[in-house]
């Protein structure tokens, strides 16, 4: 096809300016970060910051309590991922591999749930954690960021188990394997890169939740970071550089496992979330 | 809560499948072996039954703790005291009878209009650029979207009200240097308008690349041989994406924007944080006015029938796109 060099211009050009207006935020956190105080109470942006400061991250790090609350953090994520993985292993293998009545009406329960308002359910969750005298607790927290990432893991760990072919499954049991051994010894090995993505999707999640803690743990030392995040500009009273730190200590570990996962996450959204 | 815990252990039935002895056939039943067969029969269901067990507790009970105390008079001295006192229909009386929910509720539905609008048209739009451009500005334009979609919404809050802060915010420098000087100093967060502004670009910005990249990655599937078809029928760009792209887009399409709407509505990260509902509560959305109501104004009862209200709103604005999922759901499964 012919195409005048202006039709071939202007999608490169709409590309590079979309690509300065979704990486700019990204951009301006990691150098206001950076940046010594008095580049960023400047009347005129330092677009372009030349020297580079770590004094802001400090201040972050040294905020009373970070280690804690980074602790609390990885504590709840990683517990409530490991938990639903186990949990999510058992259904998926059920929902992939055996027929059974009530399959369909399972499976709807799952995708229904996947769609929770858990953002509503706040109060309730507050009361039945209250009469438990579990607030300011990390269990709570723990068992319903479980079950908050548990729907979307069993709906695509099932379709990775579904994709694995029967037949290696039943000739490792025609050579002498049981059923649970050859779900161990062929099918698990297999499923270790979608075991890996799942969970790191599941990490995210759990890792960014904010209504739940924000009406749970209000215990200082008992939240977790993403409300440390949400109440660090007023603490700090508007100290930019430090709250651009801690925002960028936050994202940092999501952005990276983002980063690593972009292949992962076109296929598995679509084939776990979307059509389920 | 304990109950969840105990439950995720599978070891019974597992062992009890093992000892079963010989590679078990999962839907034969040999005659005889009525305990072993009844035993596979159940597998599935003991599979399942830690998901269901603890999807029951931690999600069933809040649902339904919802609904009762929906029907309590909760406020703090009951809440210090705790007291139960029902009070019927009293909430809902109250909630559907006062200006404040009805306003709130059709405020969350434009809300909710306009930022999936944006999202799907010009998450539409970016998907279909990516997939003309060339590969390496198409890793750019990739990079660039990954980055938005991955930023952990609290800190992606943060960072907008460092871009659009009154003093020394990026965003009101360029409006000034543009040539707009009253927004020299402009405070974003003082009016309903420009905090839904904010909120609704901060939205925006973050669910594009979800649409985006997801609808470039579908329209890689679309078989060229539609497309070539089409040119020889002597269909222009236009006319080939009307009848080729389009309708293979179209289930896609149907499924995001389902998706996008309940996640709009239901957003609270970005809302809240921004700047908690104010001024004066005029960008509270739905699940905020819950909140506020509920917790912030300690009336527990009145904020849980608020939450059940907003799952009520949730399911009519998705009632329409529910029933053809269930349907084809039911056919594909």
């Amino acid at each position: 096809m012919k195409r005048s060099p202006l039709a071939r211009l202007w999608p490169n050009a709409t590309a590079v300016v979309l690509f300065i207006g979704f990486a700019f935020p990204v951009y301006w956190m990691f150098t206001t970060a950076l940046k010594p105080n008095s580049d960023i109470i400047s009347e005129d942006p330092v677009w372009f910051p030349t020297g580079a400061t770590l004094e802001h991250f400090q201040k972050a790090v040294n905020a009373e309590n970070f280690w804690t609350l980074v602790g609390n953090s990885l504590t709840v994520t990683l517990s409530a991922v490991v938990l639903s993985l186990l949990i999510a292993l058992l259904a998926s293998f059920a929902l992939a591999r055996m027929r059974f009545k009530g399959r369909r009406g399972f499976l709807l329960t799952f995708m229904i749930a996947q769609m929770a308002p858990w953002e509503v359910l706040v109060i309730a969750i507050y009361m039945l954690v209250r009469d438990g005298d579990m607030l300011n607790s990390l269990l709570p927290l723990t068992l319903f960021y479980m079950v908050m990432v548990l729907p979307f893991t069993i709906l695509t760990l099932r379709s990775y188990v579904a994709a694995i072919p029967k037949e290696l499954e039943e000739s490792a049991m025609v050579d002498g394997c049981t059923r649970p051994q050859a779900f161990i010894r062929v099918i698990f090995p297999l499923l270790a890169p979608g075991l890996m993505a799942t969970s790191l999707f599941g990490f995210i999640t759990a890792w960014n939740e904010f209504p739940l803690v924000l009406i749970l743990n209000k215990d200082p030392e008992a939240q977790t970071l993403p409300l440390w995040l949400s109440r660090f500009q007023t603490a700090f009273g508007d100290d930019w550089g430090a709250t651009m730190a801690a925002a960028s200590l936050f994202a940092i570990p999501i952005l990276l496992l983002f980063l690593f996962l972009q292949r992962k996450a076109v296929g598995g959204l679509t084939s776990g979330a979307v059509k389920g | 809560m304990a109950v969840a815990t105990e439950r995720q252990d599978p070891g019974p039935a597992a062992a009890g499948v093992r000892r079963g002895g010989a590679p078990p056939g999962p839907r034969r039943r040999g005659p005889g072996a009525h305990g072993r067969a009844r035993l596979i029969g159940a597998a599935p269901y003991l599979l399942l039954l830690p998901a269901l067990a603890v999807t029951a507790v931690l999600l069933g009970w809040p649902l339904i703790k919802n609904g009762l105390l929906s029907f309590q008079n909760l406020n703090m001295r009951q809440l210090i005291q705790h007291l139960t006192e029902w009070n019927g229909v009293d909430n809902y009386r109250e909630t559907l009878t006062s200006e404040d929910f009805w306003r709130v509720t059709l405020r969350s539905v434009i809300f909710t209009a306009a930022n999936v609008v944006l999202i799907m048209v010009l998450g539409t739009l970016v998907g279909l650029l990516l997939a003309r451009l060339g590969s390496k500005m198409r890793l750019l334009l990739s990079v660039g979207l990954v980055l938005s979609w991955a930023m952990p919404p609290i800190a992606a809050t943060t960072v907008f009200q460092w871009l659009f802060a009154t003093r020394f915010g990026v965003v009101n420098w360029v409006l000034d240097a543009l040539g707009w000087h009253s927004m020299a100093h402009y405070n974003w967060t003082g009016g309903q308008f420009s905090t839904f502004f904010v909120i609704t670009l901060l939205i925006v910005w973050q669910s594009i690349p979800f649409v985006a990249i997801n609808l470039y990655a579908a329209t890689t599937t679309i078989p060229g041989e539609l497309y070539e078809a089409a040119a020889l029928d002597g269909a222009g760009t236009w006319k080939s994406f009307a009848s080729v792209t389009f309708p293979f887009l179209k289930p896609f399409l149907l499924a995001t924007t389902f998706l996008e709407v309940i996640w709009v509505f239901k957003a609270f990260t970005q809302v809240f944080a921004i700047n908690e509902g104010g001024p004066e509560r005029l960008t509270e959305t739905l699940p905020v006015y819950a909140f506020v109501e509920g917790v912030g104004n300690q009336h527990y009862g009145m904020g849980a029938a608020i939450s059940l209200l907003t799952i009520v709103v949730l399911l009519a604005l998705t009632s329409y796109y529910l029933r053809i999922v269930l349907r084809q759901e039911e056919d594909e499964l």
